[in-house]
């Protein structure tokens, strides 16, 4: 077997294992016929191991044959002859100096949680219903690591999303999960709006969507964008928004505590870990589209310092350990962001890999280290005491107070998006279903409100039965 | 013109006729289900067999083995082509779906011989290229849900209004255009063909249907989208590029418009007409863009967008026909009691937006790139549409299925025929989103042919046309030697 040829059956393996584990528990669960916990977790395992095995045999076979730049084609999903230039869906992916550490990361850390929940969530009733929801997500980290276009990193970012939300509406018969489930819906959608246009904008420009011709044929981080400044500025303006989007940058800061109301496992993997650095991740993979633009690169750097800033301040004053390491983890994705807008590419690759695999191990210790807490102030006998750094001590206790009150209410982001845009829309909107409703009652001659069928709001239930 | 190998569209026509005279006299409802249900089938296979025979003789357009009505008047009154071809089997299916999906407890108060004319006039409809038959049917269809909504509450005069207009509208824009005033006539007939799909402010009467008809007669005069089907054959031939693109940044507004109302809404029912609103004016959108692209991408939309929403709606029929009329200002929690319908319910909605993976995705990309090459501020509208779509169909999701425990001594699982309806529609969303390049290339084809096929030209600037037929290369034709 030829080099290219192992390349291309490990590169399949890779992406191939987690779609295999997603279809498997999918489809069982779409029939009813739903795998026992014992077999969900050796799929999962089996699954995690072949991939992650996959992903360090291309790592060796890179470091021996010197390849830093390995490309799987998977063909053209979807073409259309178009003679200006072909509308063409390709399927690629490239294991290079960028993908290769996020994608081996992915396996580790989707492998450890896995192996945690199975546990955790031992005989719990969304069991089934969590491994699903990691498939998915598994396999969105995996496509958009590996994504040689980027359309295909548009199809994983997706599964990453949906997953994200629905986990953290993983406890759904509670209200506040459900609520905070659709606000981090909310922000990834109109993120990947953002995305989207994005996307087609550089599908437009160019005539295709291939990181190697967007930003150079120079394997990661060399090679420069094809795009000239103004273009870049645009197209990486949104590209900006769809990963302050994704990774919680001010100011869309308000979804990650929120989206700790889910399984301390999803946490750990998700908002603490993965999922909040796959926008730093794509800044990473666009790099040299930020690097047309100089304008862009300021904007990059200021957006990444006022959300460690934010974070660092909202994070002194969190109550739940939970939402401390949240504000925590948004630190250091501002100040990868910050590297990443400086040009510092393998400096913010480190150090976003050494904070998922922190972070992860951080959140998943979270509820036992309280535990651990509490043991320890019984055995001293009362609380052990925080001293506070002298730092504060030459401010005015109005204003400590006053910051206090700021950092606790996390920035008031969250009120204002709730004042300025959701209590306006929703306004405005039902104002206008309630002209809709008095217009056809005008038209149908009717009393407001006496327009309902037959059937109006009878239950049907005992019918039924 | 090619024949049919047999009379497949008379038979699709002609069977649910028979079967609404067999359901009629049928005096047991659980009974009348069954024939139903054999019609629907029959039919279904009917439509199906056309396709593939239609397919097998790669050719634009063909008409039925044996057609009588060629035979008599001389003139070619149903044919399939690339347009209907896919239109046909979506819609009988979608009839089989609603059977499927009526339970038999419910069998007593649906009206399955009405449906079944319903489901002759669509498929004749849907057939149907000359222009007055087709008014004719457009108009014969609305009478049998006046029918329903007429039994079953005390004002039917907002749906009588905008449905006499709609026909007046049809019949003078088309008297207009036999007489020569074509433009006049287009415009007549475009502002019906607007009406019938909903363009905001003339969507009164689709709210007002969702609301008194039965849910499965609603859908099924809702869904096929046949006032869209109407502009294509009546509008699109005749009407020049700006008039249509006119119509284009009409149908944006109304989809961003019904994407903010579905977000807003209490009631599912009108919830949905929203959401459906919205995304039918977003295959509106892709029809009058008349480039390759965007016409690709609107008759892919109009595909998975009839079998997304379609499946959709008849999840909601399922729960209602459980629980009631939903409310959406408290939460439910049905998931545990019926988790096959929520994936379903989830996954439709999904695939209506365009998600990956499922059928829309392709086609959604498609639209969003034709309208951004005519008008970029249309394409960042249409993405903006579907981001607010989204977000309703997931506010819905957890309003319906989460939010509470919900206490039930009863099961509320889905029955074996419910079951195969949720087996076929996810087979049917997940099948066409992995392997999408047969219908898209399909699509792509039948976008080709329909603008060869207008009369006007297809821009009114010189440069403009040379640059769209250039444009132009379907897969497999010689184009690229004859650009006509």
């Amino acid at each position: 077997m030829t080099i290219d040829n192992s390349f291309y059956l490990l590169g399949l393996i890779v992406a191939i294992s987690p779609a295999i584990l997603m279809s498997l528990l999918g489809i069982r669960s779409l029939v009813g016929r739903q795998l026992s916990e014992r077999a969900t977790a050796i799929a999962t395992e089996v699954s995690v191991l072949l991939g992650l095995s996959a992903s360090l045999c291309i790592l060796a076979l890179m470091l021996v044959t010197g390849e830093r730049h390995v490309e799987i084609e998977l063909g053209n999903w979807v073409v259309l002859p178009l003679a200006e230039h072909d509308f063409h869906f390709h399927l690629k992916f490239v294991f290079d100096r960028l993908s290769v550490p996020f994608t081996i990361l992915s396996f580790v850390l989707c492998g450890t949680i896995g192996a945690f929940t199975s546990r955790y969530l031992h005989r719990e009733p969304g069991y089934n219903r969590f491994f699903v929801l990691y498939s998915i997500f598994l396999l969105g980290m995996i496509v958009s690591s590996l994504a040689g276009t980027i359309e295909t990193l548009f199809f994983g970012w997706e599964f990453v999303g949906l997953s994200s939300a629905l986990l953290v509406a993983f406890f759904q018969e509670r209200s506040n999960p459900i609520r905070n489930g659709l606000n981090v819906w909310v922000i990834y959608r109109i993120a990947d709006a953002a995305f989207l246009i994005a996307a087609l904008t550089l599908h437009h420009l160019t005539g295709e969507g291939d990181f190697s011709r967007l930003t150079g044929t120079g394997p990661w981080p060399e090679g420069q964008s094809t795009l000239d400044s103004s273009h870049a500025f645009f197209v990486g303006l949104l590209l900006l928004f769809a990963a302050m989007g994704k990774s919680a940058l001010v100011p869309f800061s308000g979804w990650l505590p929120r989206a700790m109301e889910g399984p301390t496992s999803s946490s750990a993997i998700f908002y603490g870990a993965l999922s909040v650095h796959l926008g730093a991740y794509l800044l990473l993979r666009v790099g040299p589209i930020l690097e047309a633009s100089f304008a862009l690169s300021v904007i990059v750097v200021a957006v990444g310092l006022v959300s460690a800033l934010f974070g660092a301040f909202a994070s002194r004053v969190q109550t739940d350990i939970k939402c401390a390491l949240a504000f925590a983890s948004l630190t250091q994705v501002g100040i990868i962001v910050v590297e990443i807008g400086c040009g510092l590419r393998y400096l913010a690759l480190i150090h976003l890999v050494g904070h998922a695999c922190m972070r992860a191990l951080q959140l998943l210790r979270a509820p036992s280290l309280l535990h651990d807490y509490r043991s320890l102030e019984n055995a001293l006998g009362g609380h052990i005491l925080h001293q506070s750094t002298g730092a504060w001590f030459g401010i005015p206790s109005r204003w400590r107070l006053w910051m206090h009150r700021v950092a606790s209410e996390r920035g008031f982001l969250d009120a204002m998006l709730q004042a300025y845009i959701v209590e306006p829309f929703v306004s405005v909107f039902r104002i206008c279903d309630s002209l809709e409703r008095k217009w056809n009652d005008w038209l149908s001659g009717a009393a407001p409100g006496q327009q309902t069928s037959k059937d109006g709001d009878t239950s049907s239930l005992e019918e039924f039965l | 013109m090619p024949e049919l190998h047999l009379p497949w569209l008379e038979f699709s026509i002609m069977l649910p006729l028979l079967g609404a005279a067999l359901v009629f006299a049928a005096k047991d409802p659980i009974r009348a289900r069954r024939i139903c249900l054999v019609i629907c089938t029959a039919t279904l296979l009917c439509s199906l067999g056309e396709l593939a025979d239609f397919a097998s003789l790669s050719t634009f357009e063909a008409h039925d083995h044996w057609d009588i009505i060629e035979r008599i008047f001389h003139k070619d009154v149903f044919v399939i082509d690339e347009l209907n071809a896919p239109l046909l089997p979506l819609a009988a299916l979608l009839c089989l779906l609603i059977v499927l999906s009526t339970l038999r407890t419910k069998a007593s108060r649906f009206s399955f011989n009405l449906m079944l004319i319903n489901e002759a006039i669509l498929i004749a409809t849907l057939s149907c290229r000359d222009a007055w038959v087709l008014i004719g049917l457009l108009v014969i269809a609305t009478i049998p849900v006046w029918i329903e909504m007429r039994a079953r509450t005390p004002s039917t005069r907002v749906y009588c209004l905008h449905m006499a207009l709609f026909a007046g509208l049809l019949v003078f824009g088309q008297t207009l255009v036999s007489l020569g005033a074509t433009f006049a006539g287009a415009a007549f007939l475009a502002l019906a063909g607007v009406l019938r799909t909903g363009i905001v402010p003339l969507h009164g009467w689709m709210t007002d249907l969702f609301e008194k008809a039965t849910l499965g007669t609603a859908l099924l005069f809702v869904t096929p989208m046949t006032g869209a089907y109407a502009v294509m054959r009546l509008v699109l031939p005749i009407a020049p590029d700006w008039a249509l693109q006119s119509i284009a940044i009409i149908s944006i507004i109304t989809a961003v418009y019904a994407g903010c109302m579905a977000l807003v809404q209490r009631e599912t029912r009108r919830f949905f007409c929203f959401l459906f609103l919205s995304h039918s004016s977003l295959v509106l959108v892709g029809l009058e863009l008349v480039t390759p692209i965007g016409l690709t991408g609107a008759l892919c939309v109009w595909l998975s967008v009839g079998l997304s929403l379609s499946g959709f709606g008849l999840t909601l029929r399922c729960v209602e026909a459980r629980v009631g009329r939903i409310n959406l200002d408290q939460p439910h929690g049905l998931y545990e009691h019926m988790p096959a319908l929520a994936i379903l319910f989830l996954l439709t909605g999904l695939a209506s937006i365009g998600f990956p993976g499922t059928v829309g995705f392709i086609g959604t990309e498609l639209l969003v790139e034709g309208a951004v090459t005519v008008y970029p501020s249309i394409g960042i509208a249409v993405v903006f549409a579907a981001a607010l779509n989204s977000i309703a169909i997931l506010y819905a999701y957890f309003r319906i299925f989460a939010g509470r425990k919900r206490a039930g001594s009863y099961s509320l699982r889905a029955k074996p025929s419910e079951r195969i309806a949720v087996l076929i529609l996810a087979a049917l969303i997940v099948g066409g989103g992995v392997y999408p390049q047969w219908g898209v290339a399909s699509r792509y084809h039948a976008a080709g042919e329909l603008l060869r096929h207008r009369e006007v030209p297809i821009s009114n600037h010189n440069e403009g046309e040379v640059e769209q037929h250039s444009q132009f290369a379907p897969a497999g034709s010689d184009a690229h030697s004859h650009p006509e």
